[in-house]
């Protein structure tokens, strides 16, 4: 994520204005990648080993994120008091969505969820970057927003890479769903 | 209610160092992030607080926490709690449950919890069945939920837990959904700040017994209406109420329930007198 060049020239509350979004964008990058963590531990549980390594590799890609805003931004402590950031209605725009997983997917599904994922933050900011607003501010989003599509970008090339999955993916032959057929 | 300081205290402070073992994409594991941000934010530190719980699914969390926790008996939580809260009320006490572990076998308890009003904060993971022991139907079922165990449906009428809580005295009725666990973590502080019994419902859903429940996220949406103190417009609203609005549907204003004072013990002679002749 690149920091807007012309920080140091900004007035003050234009910088504390920039200050601010810049912790909302690391909120959200703290939150995708606790996110990931949670999934790979819930894939961990059910033995679900490959993917629970995908979603731990992505947790890792996260944190570097939230990382290098925090070194671009110079602070020299994590922010503690963080204010999660909602778009279009509950979550952070590059959280994954809590009850997408299943015990039976495949690194294909998971790398589903990291693009849409990415696709929606380059979204967000790219809205951002549109708003009216201060022009420090607008700059780091359009900065962010088209980092977010380097990032889809990535992840549709890791996609080609892995097995799509066959018709059929989450028939158990052993169900826990007495219900089931 | 004493408080942490916040620059030390986050969501990981709350978090015991045992997985949880629910279903991948079980609501529940978002009912658990929300109940760690919830608590971060109040500023609490985990031996302010304590979860308590029946048996279910959802009744696993105290195990998932790193404050007191009592982990009880089927349908028992309220009373376990509320005994809690009356001897220590210094604590921040939570209950938590599933639909079955309330309002089956515990829903006596839950009439008169709500009756009695003392400060706790129930939060039940409503996912209309019994998911711990395999998909049963349970009160908040719908009558024509056809399965292998209830073929056709139960043809009974569903128990509408907010009405129930409303008309038997909570003092806080509100509804949240898993898949939004920064709202629902808002929402769960409210309910602790709020004096009083406070009762939250959170669609919470099973993804192995009812996986239609995923398609809740499209249903819910935030109530058109603001919250009101007023019982008489809150019941207007909630027999209407289709059960997906989301926030705070009721904040009543009753005075909790507080234990009497404790007396100092009396001394031998002090009570010989009540014998003199
Ligand atoms: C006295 C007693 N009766 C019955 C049971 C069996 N039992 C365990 S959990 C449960 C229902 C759980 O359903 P719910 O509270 O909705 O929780 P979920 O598992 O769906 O989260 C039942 C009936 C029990 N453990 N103890
Ligand atoms: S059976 Fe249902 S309620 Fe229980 S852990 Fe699985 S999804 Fe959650």
């Amino acid at each position: 994520m690149t920091a807007p060049r012309k920080r140091r020239q900004a007035s003050k509350p234009a910088a504390a204005a920039l200050a601010e979004f810049m912790r909302r964008a690391y909120a959200m990058e703290l939150e995708a990648a606790e996110r990931y963590a949670d999934f790979a531990a819930q894939m961990e549980m059910h033995n679900n080993r490959e993917v629970a390594e995908l979603f731990r590799s992505l947790a890792q890609i996260e944190h570097r994120h939230a990382t290098s805003i925090r070194k671009q931004m110079g602070w020299k402590s994590a922010p503690q008091v963080l204010t999660a950031v909602r778009w279009l209605g509950r979550e952070g725009p590059e959280s994954g969505a809590p009850g997408e997983l299943h015990y039976l997917m495949q690194p294909y599904h998971a790398l589903e969820i990291a693009l849409a994922n990415e696709q929606r933050a380059a979204r967000f900011f790219a809205a951002f970057a549109r708003r009216s607003g201060p022009a420090a501010i607008r700059a780091a989003a359009a900065a962010m927003a088209r980092e977010e599509r380097a990032h889809a970008r990535l992840v549709r090339q890791w996609l080609a890479r892995v097995p799509r999955p066959d018709p059929g993916w989450d028939r158990d032959p052993d169900p826990p769903n007495y219900n089931g057929e | 209610m004493s408080t942490a300081s916040a620059a030390a205290i986050t969501p990981q402070s709350f978090k015991s160092g045992v997985k949880p073992v629910w279903c991948p994409g079980c609501g529940d594991y978002s009912v658990l992030s929300s109940i760690t941000k919830a608590l971060a934010a109040l500023g609490l530190a985990p031996e302010n607080a304590a979860i308590v719980s029946g048996i279910g699914c959802s009744s696993r969390i105290p195990a998932y926490t790193s404050c007191y926790g009592f982990h009880g008996v089927h349908g028992r939580a309220l009373p376990a709690a509320t005994g809690l809260k009356i001897a220590r009320p210094d604590l921040t006490v939570i209950v938590a449950g599933g639909d079955g572990d309330g309002y089956s076998i515990g829903g006596n308890h839950f009439l008169h919890a709500c009756r009695r009003n003392v400060d706790l904060t129930y939060v039940v993971m409503d996912n209309h069945v019994y998911g711990m022991t395999k998909g049963q139907p349970s009160p908040t079922t719908e009558p024509d939920w056809d399965s292998k165990l209830a073929p056709g449906g139960t043809g009974l009428r569903e128990f509408h837990p907010l009405v129930i809580a409303l008309a038997s005295g909570a003092n806080f009725i509100a509804r949240a959904f898993s898949g939004d666990p920064n709202g629902t973590a808002d929402l769960i502080a409210q309910a602790v700040r709020h004096p009083g019994f406070s009762f939250i419902e959170v669609l919470s859903p099973c993804v192995t017994y009812r996986p239609e429940q995923r398609g809740w996220k499209d249903a819910v949406r935030p109530a058109s209406v603001a919250v009101t103190d007023d019982p008489a417009r809150a019941a207007r609203r909630l027999m209407t109420d289709d059960g997906f609005n989301l926030g705070v549907l009721y904040a009543g204003r009753r005075a909790p329930y507080r234990a009497a004072p404790q007396h100092e013990p009396q001394s031998p002679a002090s009570l010989e007198l009540d014998f003199a002749l």
